[in-house]
């Protein structure tokens, strides 16, 4: 039981303590491809300790909602995020929620954030709710849609067992996989505001989406938002690293050999995915807000086809 | 059956079938050439791979035919007929680009629950590549009926093609006449479509369809 508690008491630590570094990789490898040096890897860790000692800064009408939402939003992006397996199966709180509650809370996550851009009144809050809530209810549906298709591949949708079942059954070439995975990477690059959807380094009217959300937080709150960001980019790494590729994952019993393979190669494959993620980044360009509905839309598309196929092919 | 086989042969039906909406998706000319190409090719690498689990090598000269033909040949003059129209940088206009998609999602649904009491005695991966097939057709069909574009319906009719031959290589091979021939036709469907795509562009200086609905009196909207 102890035991137990520590594996899982680890995952959640793990997570936010790589967070601010697979940030920091992401913007260190972009830094590189734009032939600029760019900051040191550990800089995200000293911008948070920064925010945290800063005063923070209210607007006079700023109500609870406003003052609350950092946290609530930090909360419950952890909780998702302490949720998906990222070394091993089977941990504790695991089967308390599966994908389907995983979604849940990071809308709930976002409905806070969305509140509280609204608070103080100001234009910027407004707009940038409302495209974050356009974004959400295109996005919302297709991640759905992943999370049946895997759930009727795997028979499950627990998240564990989901992983469990892939790295040990036969599942085979499906197109249904490769759909969902396509899937998976456009709506993890809308909720992440990533480009081509938003750019995360900007601070242009015309193309704020999420920084235009939080335009008026300053200090521990800022900190809060910056560090629940971080978290939910590793929490979509991870649901694409354990759902597509769940190898090195320690499952059954857990020694001290396969758990050391496993957070090995967690940390391998979250390095991967920050390197490959600004790659991308570079290489589209930032695309025009009422272009969303086409991108999305091809995510939703995907997936739809995706459980088509699976029950096309069932029972074979 | 090992598995592996079936999951290859599955790979490569089901490959078809997503190039095929891919295609819908499109909007811009040269893109859609593009990925019918690709389509053929992954079309010529199903049925190859048929071949070799079926052990009929007269699939293989069906691969091979839609592989230089439709892979190859047909893709390079629509893109030289695209460029001397001058509409290789056009975006088309699509009719509700969203609706398209969903409407194609549906075809995609009706024809898998079609198929799905046909099953039973069939072998498995021919029932799977009838059910793609008719999806591949039905797509064409909508590509045809929601573009203006003459030149997109073109792609349209060839994509539909492509699910001729999918169903037909599924079902245990069909004869390489009628293959042979349906490859002819397809092709000399093709110039007579070429030689008409001009014809039209010289009568209306454009290739956008609705010009002629206006011009035999079934439209009369803005001139």
């Amino acid at each position: 039981m102890i035991n137990a508690l520590a594996l899982q008491f680890f995952q959640i630590t793990l997570i936010v303590a790589i967070a601010p570094l697979v940030v920091g990789i992401t913007r260190k490898v972009r830094a590189r491809l734009l032939r600029r040096r760019g900051p040191p890897l550990q800089q995200v860790y000293y911008d948070l300790w920064k925010l945290m000692h800063k005063e923070a800064v209210l607007a006079h009408n700023a109500s609870w909602v406003y003052r609350s939402a950092p946290y609530l939003v930090f909360a419950a992006t952890w909780v998702a995020a302490g949720l998906v397996p990222t070394y091993a199966t089977g941990l504790l709180f695991s089967w308390s929620a599966d994908l389907i509650a995983i979604v849940a809370l990071l809308g709930t996550a976002r409905f806070a954030l969305a509140l509280a851009g609204m608070d103080v009144g100001t234009a910027f809050g407004g707009i940038g709710s409302s495209r974050e809530m356009m974004i959400a209810s295109l996005a919302e549906p297709a991640m759905l849609l992943i999370a049946f298709t895997v759930a009727l591949i795997a028979g499950t949708t627990q998240l564990s067992a989901i992983a469990t079942v892939f790295i040990t059954a036969e599942t085979g070439l499906r197109v249904s996989l490769g759909l969902a995975l396509l899937g998976l990477i456009v709506v993890g690059i809308a909720e992440n505001a990533r480009i081509p959807i938003d750019n995360p380094a900007t601070h242009l009217e015309l193309t704020m989406v999420h920084e235009a959300m939080v335009l008026e937080y300053s200090g521990r709150h800022l900190a809060m938002i910056e560090a629940a960001a971080a978290v939910k980019l590793v929490l979509y790494f991870s649901l694409i690293a354990c759902l597509f590729f769940p190898f090195g994952i320690a499952t059954g019993d857990k020694t001290v050999a396969t758990l050391a393979i496993g957070v090995g190669s967690y940390l391998f494959k979250m390095a991967v995915f920050a390197v490959l993620l600004p790659i991308a980044e570079t290489s589209v360009a930032k695309m025009r807000v009422f272009r969303y509905p086409a991108f999305l839309g091809g995510a939703f598309a995907a997936a739809a086809l995706a459980v088509f196929l699976r029950f096309v092919s069932r029972g074979f | 059956m090992p598995s592996l086989w079936f999951d290859i042969a599955h790979l490569f039906a089901g490959g078809v079938l997503v190039l095929s909406l891919v295609l819908l998706y499109q909007d811009r000319v040269t893109a859609a050439i593009n990925v019918f190409a690709l389509q053929a090719i992954t079309l010529a690498l199903s049925v190859g791979w048929q071949a070799f689990i079926q052990s009929e090598p007269l699939l293989l000269v069906t691969a091979l035919l839609a592989l230089t033909v439709k892979g190859f040949v047909i893709p390079t003059a629509l893109h030289r007929i695209v460029r001397r129209l001058d509409i290789h940088r056009e975006v088309e206009q699509v009719i509700g680009g969203g609706a398209t998609m969903l409407a194609g999602l549906a075809l995609v649904a009706l024809s898998i629950l079609l198929l799905q009491p046909v099953g039973g005695g069939g072998d498995v991966v021919s029932h799977e590549d009838i059910a793609f097939a008719l999806g591949v057709v039905l797509l064409g069909l909508l590509m045809m009926i929601t573009r203006h574009n003459a030149v997109t319906q073109v792609i349209g009719f060839m994509s539909l093609e492509n699910g001729l031959i999918l169903a037909a290589t599924g079902a245990r091979g069909m004869p390489l006449v009628v293959e042979i021939s349906v490859a002819f036709s397809v092709l000399i469907a093709f110039i007579v479509f070429g030689v008409f795509v001009f014809r039209i562009r010289e009568r209306f200086d454009t290739v956008d369809v609705t010009v002629l609905e206006r011009f035999r009196g079934e439209r009369r909207d803005q001139a």
